[in-house]
């Protein structure tokens, strides 16, 4: 197993080299410079040339991206331009934003769309299943940053339960109810499409182990039908789920970018949106980065939980 | 699905609420602002976003007066001029500290400048500072006695004084940018009513009250300002109570807010100026006719109250109104007249060729430019123009503008906020400022005769000879149309009903020290 895990994780070095030099390339291929999104009115080309020479821009392309990589081993991300502050500083902190939201949907999407697809499972074709099959349907199918923007209105602004934007309270707060608090309209909309790919998932798995010789046996042996359910069946089509939640975590920080947006969530999404529209090459860099190898590790944790649970995967 | 989400979502909201949510702390000021700050270094900032804090924090030698675009004393108290226009000389006020308690003195003054300008001065790698071309014309900052300093210019330069009001101007501490070095955008102290005091990456910047603050403390105890960057969500804040302050409301919400009792709609025409470039060097546009024409097909007051829904003011030249000392009243916007613009097309010989218009996504200042461009479009179909859209986002926008229209395109949507009446016609209408020679003349306008007033507005120190210079120009560009002249952009803020003392400003800075919330 630690072989494997290692061999892994060796394996994502050249995936995150060569999507730097990917996202390098794209970053300068793209018209417009970081020195005319700064200067906007005013960039006339001796002020670009100026301001070029000054943020380290008027090297050439293939020098810009060694100098680059050469700090990223000292663990130098560089300066953002936009937000003239380092990039490992901004990133750390807008990712740290990140998992939390994120950890929070994927933790409710888990269980939700778990628990729903075992009631489905359980009562196919009962009501039970009829109303949350539906449910699941709108959830895949309502845009997510719809989906926020109509929570936003029905409880932020009509009925003031929960605040419309931001991480903590705007003055004094930043304690952990006060997070949760704020935690609550953007983690159901991230979750709202992952609990339904989830849930029907689940379903499908659950009526699959349900109709296995085991469970008969189990159930002839006199097993409560309780724990035929939650212990037996469970167990065995949670294997082909862990994977999907894995697969839902990538989705989940996908979608963070919106919903970030909708919510003013300060998480790294947002930050990727702005800095790619102000040209910051070194910020979009170290952004795409961390976003990268986070993704990359969320698989292996779940291919690892996989193996683990299921004794045929483990040699 | 959504029921059970609904059910957990009152579940939490009974157990974490605390008890009055939607309520902003009293005496704390909460402005929703667009944008997260690039920076509170005022050299470093380019962003109207951050000048609205750093306004607050900071004080330039001068500053515009209230409601106006006059500059007025500061942190000087007096000024002179040399008769040539190239000395500068301030008394600077007595008795004044920066934030982090070293004195405010002509020293400062000195390092302030020289960070920015002088390229060997130890601190100069603590920029970028963009819009330093500002104080390009600065040959040399000399501290004269300890409250006395002398700016010597290597050309008469008037918009110098408007410039020191600008945040480029703006006094930083010497001690605070030592002591932090590059950070320092984040570690600000000035010498204004508000002291820095947390920024939190975006989330929020606070300011609190100076308490000795040299003019008296602020009522407020703090400000806070938020980013928030979805127009909707800024809006849904507002509604939901979590703001007392909302700036750059979007058109739609002002019309909302003007008739709601719990808001106040404050709106200012600003220093702004949106209009369309027209290539003079090639195609219908070199004839003036057609130019003019064009100013005749444009219904602008239907852009204005439609599609902009009041927050914009029909354009009648290169000067905006905002700049009341220089603005010549008697010249009135082109109006509304398809048939004058048909006799004109033919006059001038437009026999159908295809315009192709560069319109932006949006920019900075570029109020709702895809709408306006569409209805200029059908305006100009319905007087016989055959005009073909091309979009572009902002930064690609610029990209294909500022060179030059030649061999691209007839017309470009543009829009510009300045702080001087000199600036926008100076980089944007002068022979000398065509794109190839580094201006942003990218219609090709050439008038000896305007070149010529433009230098000399630029020498004049006497403010009444310059006014009238701006006038006249404004009267010979409305008239030989080098732009389809469209819009002054109204800003619109709202705030709840309880705060008192805020007006806007025509600069579109945010002046908070008088700000009373109850």
């Amino acid at each position: 197993m630690a072989t494997y895990v290692a061999k892994r994780l060796l394996a994502v070095i050249p995936v995150l080299l060569g999507l730097s030099i990917i996202v390098f390339l794209m970053m300068t291929l793209i018209p417009g410079d970081p020195a005319t999104a700064i200067l906007g009115n005013y960039a006339t080309p001796e002020n670009v040339a100026r301001l070029n020479a000054q943020l380290g821009l008027d090297k050439p392309l293939p020098q810009q991206y060694l100098i680059w990589l050469g700090n990223l081993l000292q663990g130098d991300l560089g300066r953002s331009f936009a937000l003239n502050r380092p990039v490992l500083d901004e990133v750390m902190e807008r990712f740290s934003a990140t998992l939390v939201l994120a950890g929070a949907a994927l933790l409710l999407c888990a269980v939700l769309g778990l628990i729903a697809g075992i009631v489905s499972a359980v009562n196919q074709f009962g009501w039970a299943d009829r109303i949350i099959t539906l449910f699941v349907l709108i959830g895949i199918s309502t845009p997510s940053f719809f989906l926020g923007l109509m929570l936003i209105l029905g409880f932020a602004v009509n009925l003031r339960w929960f605040p419309p934007s931001g991480m903590y309270a705007i003055y004094g707060g930043g304690d952990l109810p006060d997070l949760l608090y704020h935690l609550v309209l953007p983690a159901f909309t991230l979750a709202a499409v992952a609990t339904g790919v989830i849930a029907r998932l689940t379903r499908t798995a659950m009526l699959e182990v349900l109709r296995q010789d085991f469970i008969r046996t189990a159930r002839a042996k006199g097993v409560s039908e309780r724990r035929v359910i939650c212990v037996h069946a469970f167990k065995a089509a949670l294997v082909s789920v862990i994977p999907v939640i894995g697969i839902q975590a990538g989705f989940v920080l996908g979608g963070a970018v919106y919903i970030e947006t909708v919510f003013q969530w300060p998480g790294i999404g947002a930050m990727l949106v702005n800095a790619i529209s102000t040209r910051d090459i070194l910020l979009v860099q170290g952004g795409v980065l961390v976003v990268a190898a986070s993704y990359v590790l969320f698989n292996l944790a779940a291919d690892v939980a996989q193996s683990l649970l299921d004794p045929r995967l483990r040699r | 699905m959504k029921r059970l989400i609904a059910a957990v979502a009152v579940g939490c909201a009974m157990t974490v609420t605390p008890a009055a949510h939607a309520q902003t702390p009293p005496n704390v000021l909460v402005v929703g602002q667009i944008a997260e700050p690039q920076s509170l270094d005022p050299h470093v900032a380019t962003a109207t976003n951050d000048f609205r804090i750093l306004m607050n924090i900071y004080e330039g030698l001068v500053r515009f007066g209230n409601g106006t675009l006059e500059v007025e004393p500061a942190l000087a108290e007096s000024w002179e001029i040399s008769q040539d226009g190239l000395s500068y000389t301030f008394q600077l006020r007595q008795g004044v500290s920066f934030h982090d308690g070293t004195p405010f003195n002509a020293e400062a003054v000195k390092f302030n400048f020289e960070r920015m300008l002088d390229e060997a001065h130890p601190f100069h790698g603590t920029g970028p500072f963009p819009l330093s071309f500002n104080f390009s014309a600065v040959e040399d900052v000399t501290a004269v006695d300890d409250m006395t300093v002398e700016f010597t210019l290597s050309e008469p330069f008037a918009p110098f004084l408007s410039n020191l009001a600008y945040p480029t101007g703006l006094i930083v501490s010497p001690a605070a940018v030592e002591q932090f070095g590059e950070d320092y955008g984040r570690n600000p102290s000035g010498t204004g009513p508000f002291r820095f005091a947390e920024w939190q990456a975006n989330q929020r910047v606070v300011i609190a009250a100076s308490p000795d603050y040299w003019d008296g403390p602020p009522t407020l105890e703090a400000v806070v300002f938020r980013p928030i960057t979805d127009a909707n969500t800024r809006m849904a804040e507002m509604l939901a109570g979590g703001l007392d302050i909302m700036v750059e409301a979007p058109p739609d919400s002002m019309a909302q807010f003007r008739d709601a009792p719990d808001f106040n709609a404050h709106e200012q025409a600003g220093p702004h100026v949106w209009y369309l470039i027209l290539n003079m060097k090639e195609g219908p546009f070199e004839s003036q006719a057609v130019r003019q024409a064009v100013n005749f097909a444009v219904n602008k007051e239907a852009l204005v109250n439609d599609v902009l829904q009041g927050t914009a003011e029909i354009s009648a030249g290169p000067v905006p109104p905002a700049f009341a000392w220089a603005y010549n009243e008697e010249v009135d916007p082109y109006p509304y007249d398809p048939d004058r613009a048909r006799e004109l097309l033919e006059e001038g010989g437009y026999e159908g060729e295809e315009i192709v218009f560069y319109v932006t996504e949006g920019g900075s200042g570029m109020l709702d430019p895809v709408a306006m461009g569409t209805a200029i479009q059908a305006d100009l179909a319905a007087v016989g123009m055959n005009v073909r859209i091309e979009t572009y986002e902002w930064n690609t926008f610029l990209g294909q503008v500022n060179p030059g229209l030649e061999g691209k395109a007839q017309m470009a949507q543009m829009a510009w906020m300045t702080n001087d009446p000199d600036t926008l016609p100076f980089l944007t209408l002068r022979t000398a400022a065509w794109p190839q020679e580094g201006g942003f003349n990218s219609g090709y306008y050439s008038n000896p005769d305007v070149d010529e007033m433009l230098d000399r507005a630029r020498r004049a120190t006497d403010p009444e000879e310059r006014a009238a210079l701006y006038r006249d120009v404004q009267a010979i560009v409305h008239d030989e149309a080098p732009w389809l002249f469209v819009a002054n952009w109204v800003q619109g803020a709202v705030t709840t009903a309880n705060i008192e003392g805020f007006t806007l400003q025509p600069s579109f800075f945010l002046m908070l020290k008088n700000v009373v919330k109850n």
